[in-house]
């Protein structure tokens, strides 16, 4: 059977191997379109490729290390990464590289060309999603073109793909990828056209960038719209953009470049092409028999079909969190602007926002001024938590996106290499803890500030100390986590630092390789014109992976003044008794206060005492992911509140349900990190990597499952805890 | 009977090689402890090999008494098992493999379990060897020869 099939080979019969792009292309060819070059690599070739190199073992591992249901998004995007290093890491048996070879050669001899998925199946509009699998433009050179075509079948099993699995019918046996491989049609002017508009089913919607669609696509190119009449093609409406950058073609892939001033004030199409491109997808639709949305392209005022698929009705249901997620794939460019927002705009307002908070004086305000202050507090911190979710989530797919970047370019054994090169950026979080370190340092040097914390008598300690601790309380006293802050009770944050204190001196820790020579070999791979770029996007990797960090600790200080007011109402109600003249006050005090929830804590099974149950169950061995490498043994301290928090004891394994940077001074004391919520770029992972100790998340009910004095194993390389000793 | 015990460690050997899973049995203070493991075995027979971690209870068993069993069969779990099944059970000491041999047999067992390489690639998993001493080999039923090893 052929593997490699051009476009005018193509029957009615190989559609469910060439899959649904494919398919449509040669239909469209054969129908007089005009339709660049391409030729199919069909579904047979991917799956010798994962046969014959034993892949298909390794995804199904990898697939089904955890229960789908019990995995978060974060998760998915790291076992989608991994899988996709596989890809990157196996090569193409000689056999079938041979078979490929040929075909491609032939037909395109060195020019370039896109590498496009086409899954089987997802031509049906039932399952056509639109960027669940990958797509690259501008690709030179066989070696280059071979290695794109086992990225767009790694695509099969894409984070977004995953997330859509059930649509999908995604089954490690059975699925299956085919390629397109398409002559480049550099376009200058490009678009997308929806054969029944979303919004109304007698218009039809066009959208058109200057230079190449991939900037429309991904959003990085605002485009012009026009809303037509779907029978006539008349024009309704046209929405012009604010056109201010180009897609191009660069050396390697794309470039984003300055839109020449002549063109910002003309519109990419004229009227009679806007004629034309509804024409073709009306074309298109009597083709296929249902609407269609097609991508088009001009070149020398030619108008070329680039692809056309059933138009999707998604029923968008206000629970289904997926497209949020999908969302979070954001290009550099986007990034780029979240970013200076972030650092200039956002963490300075949050600042001046906590710090004006705090230079109020609860206890001069009456009650009920108080109770407004709480709801007033209460307000702005959720608006915070919004813009948090608004903003900054999405600034974490910083790393995700240079992470993916760097394993194309690397292709290193462990998929996660590339966080090397992002530590130690100097997250305020370890900023707070090495202060609490020196502190300790104080204090071991001399034993009797160690007598002076003993007997709860914090401000007899030497004035270094004290100085010392001032200076952690101003910067850090307010943050919050669980309804306590750090700052709350001196003596306790003394005892923590004391335990420090009796820690052997740090020593070094293990790396996943040395990050200046990982950087070095990094920046190799590009030329002169492309360092820029290369040394923005690790820069913008950087600041997306201690933002992610710091972006809690200044809400935390936010929350912490939602608190202070707490506390002074608490304080106020519990303190006097309630006097019958401001009834109502106290009244509408209390209920400010109530409207507090109270501490979220899972609810920890009590150990019923005395009658033994005929059956108990107990796990031994729990699969998480593995987030942070090494291995540790010791007692688990779970954290559920600040009260478990200051008890924690040096050497102990921090268990908790999502690590929070609110939470993690405690770090420097711990031998481990275990954490509920899965993930390989989350606080709790990325505070292990910052300290070299073995961490695993992605534990299902981790703080249910072990109990506190546990004696667990953490095995931070394969991403499992074990617990109990192994005695029989 | 040489003819025979050709024949046996043919059979032997095929059974080895088709089967990618055996039950392996250890023992703390006389409490007998069986668990899976994915294994493989030498051309010569005279080894079989098994990877774990160093936090499980087998590990923990077979540092502290190195005497094993392995069993390992081709039954289907029907009636006519009775009549076609094979089983072999292995007695020997089992210990990790010394690290100037752990590449070499390491290629060995990747061979036949490739979708393994990243759990024994951690530096937490360890590859153990069983010195076989006898094979204790079941058909039919209840026909039952023992073929030992001689160092």
């Amino acid at each position: 059977m052929k593997l490699v099939l051009s476009l005018d080979e193509i029957t009615q019969k190989d559609r469910s191997r060439i899959g649904g792009k494919g398919f449509a292309l040669a239909a469209m060819q054969k129908s007089g379109m005009h339709v660049p070059e391409a030729i199919c690599i069909s579904t047979e070739a991917y799956h010798d490729y994962v046969t014959s190199t034993g892949l298909r073992d390794q995804v199904h591992m990898e697939l089904h290390r955890k229960p789908f249901e019990e995995m978060r998004w974060e998760e998915i995007w790291d076992t989608a990464l991994r899988i996709r290093n596989m890809f990157i890491k196996t090569p193409l048996p000689s056999r079938l590289r041979k078979q490929l070879r040929a075909p491609l050669a032939f037909g395109f001899s060195g020019r370039p060309v896109s590498v496009r998925s086409s899954a089987p199946g997802e031509d049906s509009s039932k399952t056509s999603f639109a960027g669940l699998h990958e797509s690259f433009v501008n690709i030179r050179g066989l070696e280059s073109i071979l290695e794109h075509v086992r990225l767009v079948w790694a695509s099969l099993w894409s984070d977004r793909a995953l997330l859509y699995r059930q649509e999908l019918g995604l089954d490690v046996e059975k699925s299956t990828m085919a390629v397109v491989v398409q002559e480049m049609v550099f376009g200058e002017r490009s678009g997308v056209v929806f054969g029944v508009s979303p919004v109304h089913e007698k218009q039809c919607a066009l959208e058109a960038v200057y230079g190449l669609n991939q900037g429309l696509v991904d959003g990085t190119v605002e485009p012009d719209r026009w809303i037509l009449d779907r029978d006539s093609g008349k024009i309704l409406s046209h929405h012009p953009a604010r056109r201010e950058k180009i897609l191009v073609p660069g050396p390697k892939g794309v470039r984003l470049e300055n839109l020449p001033s002549k063109l910002r004030n003309r519109a990419p199409l004229m009227n009679k092409e806007v004629k034309e491109v509804h024409d073709l997808v009306m074309k298109a639709e009597a083709l296929f028999g249902s609407p269609q949305d097609a991508e088009w392209t001009y070149l020398d005022e030619i108008l070329h079909a680039l692809q056309a698929r059933p138009i999707t009705t998604r029923a968008a249901s206000s629970e289904d969190q997926r497209p949020w997620y999908l969302s979070l794939h954001r290009s550099f460019e986007n990034l780029r602007d979240l970013r200076t927002k972030i650092d200039k705009e956002l963490i300075p307002r949050m600042e001046k926002d906590a710090h004006e908070m705090s230079l109020m004086d609860l206890s001069k305000l009456s009650d009920l001024a108080i109770a407004q202050e709480i709801r007033t507090r209460r307000v702005r911190f959720n608006e915070w938590l919004e813009i948090y979710r608004r903003d900054c989530i999405p600034f974490a797919h910083g790393m995700r996106l240079f992470g993916k970047i760097y394993n194309d370019l690397m292709k290193p054994k462990d998929p996660f290499q590339f966080t090397a090169l992002l530590q130690g950026s100097g997250m305020v979080s370890v900023r707070r803890n090495q202060m609490l370190v020196d502190l300790a340092e104080l204090i071991r040097k001399d034993p009797s500030n160690k007598a002076c914390i003993l007997e709860g008598k914090g401000e007899d300690c030497r004035p270094e100390v004290k100085k010392r601790l001032k200076r952690v309380l101003d910067q850090f006293g307010d943050l919050a986590w669980e309804k306590g802050r750090l700052g709350q009770d001196r003596n306790r944050l003394l005892k923590l630092v004391l335990q420090m204190a009796s820690r052997p001196e740090p020593g070094t820790f293990p790396t996943i390789g040395d990050p200046k020579e990982l950087e070095k070999e990094f920046l190799s791979h590009f030329d002169e014109e492309q360092k820029t770029y290369a040394l923005e996007l690790l820069d913008l990797a950087r600041a997306s992976y201690r933002l992610r960090d710091d972006d809690n600790i200044y809400l935390g200080k936010i929350e912490s003044q939602v608190l202070a007011a707490v506390e002074e109402g608490r304080r106020r109600i519990q303190g006097r008794p309630m006097p019958q003249s401001k009834a109502l006050e106290a009244d509408d005090l209390s209920k400010a206060v109530q409207s507090e929830a109270p501490a979220h804590k899972p609810d920890q099974k009590a150990e019923q005492p005395g009658k033994k149950k005929p059956f108990s169950l107990k796990s031994r061995q729990i699969v998480g992911q593995p987030a942070g490498p090494g291995m540790a043994v010791g007692k688990a301290r779970v954290v559920l509140d600040s009260s478990d928090l200051f008890g924690f004891q040096k050497g102990e394994i921090l268990v908790c349900d999502a690590v929070d940077p609110g939470m993690t001074f405690v770090v420097p004391l711990a031998s481990g990190i275990v954490e509920r919520r899965g993930g390989m770029l989350i606080h709790g992972a990325i505070i292990a990597r910052e300290y070299g100790i073995p961490c695993v998340t992605g534990v299902p009910d981790a703080v249910n499952q072990i109990k506190t004095g546990d004696f667990i194993t953490v095995d931070g390389h394969l991403g499992i805890v074990i617990i109990g000793e192994a005695t029989l | 009977m040489d003819r025979d015990l050709n024949r046996i460690k043919r059979d032997l050997k095929k059974l080895l090689e088709s089967q990618p899973l055996a039950v392996l049995a250890t023992q703390s203070r006389a409490q007998p402890y069986a668990s899976l493991v994915a294994f493989a075995s030498s051309d010569d027979l005279k080894s079989l090999y098994f990877a774990t971690t160093r936090s499980t209870r087998k590990y923990a068993n077979l540092s502290g008494d190195s005497r094993v069993a392995m069993l390992v069969d081709n039954r289907s779990n029907k009636a006519s098992d009775f009549r076609w099944a094979m089983a072999a059970t292995a007695t020997g000491r089992a210990k990790e493999v010394d690290p100037g041999e752990r590449e070499n047999l390491l290629g060995l067992y990747l061979a036949k379990h490739p979708h393994l390489k990243d759990f024994v690639d951690s530096p937490t998993c360890a590859l153990c060897e069983i010195k076989v001493q006898t094979f204790f080999v079941v058909t039919r039923f209840q026909s039952v020869v023992e073929v030992h090893l001689n160092p």
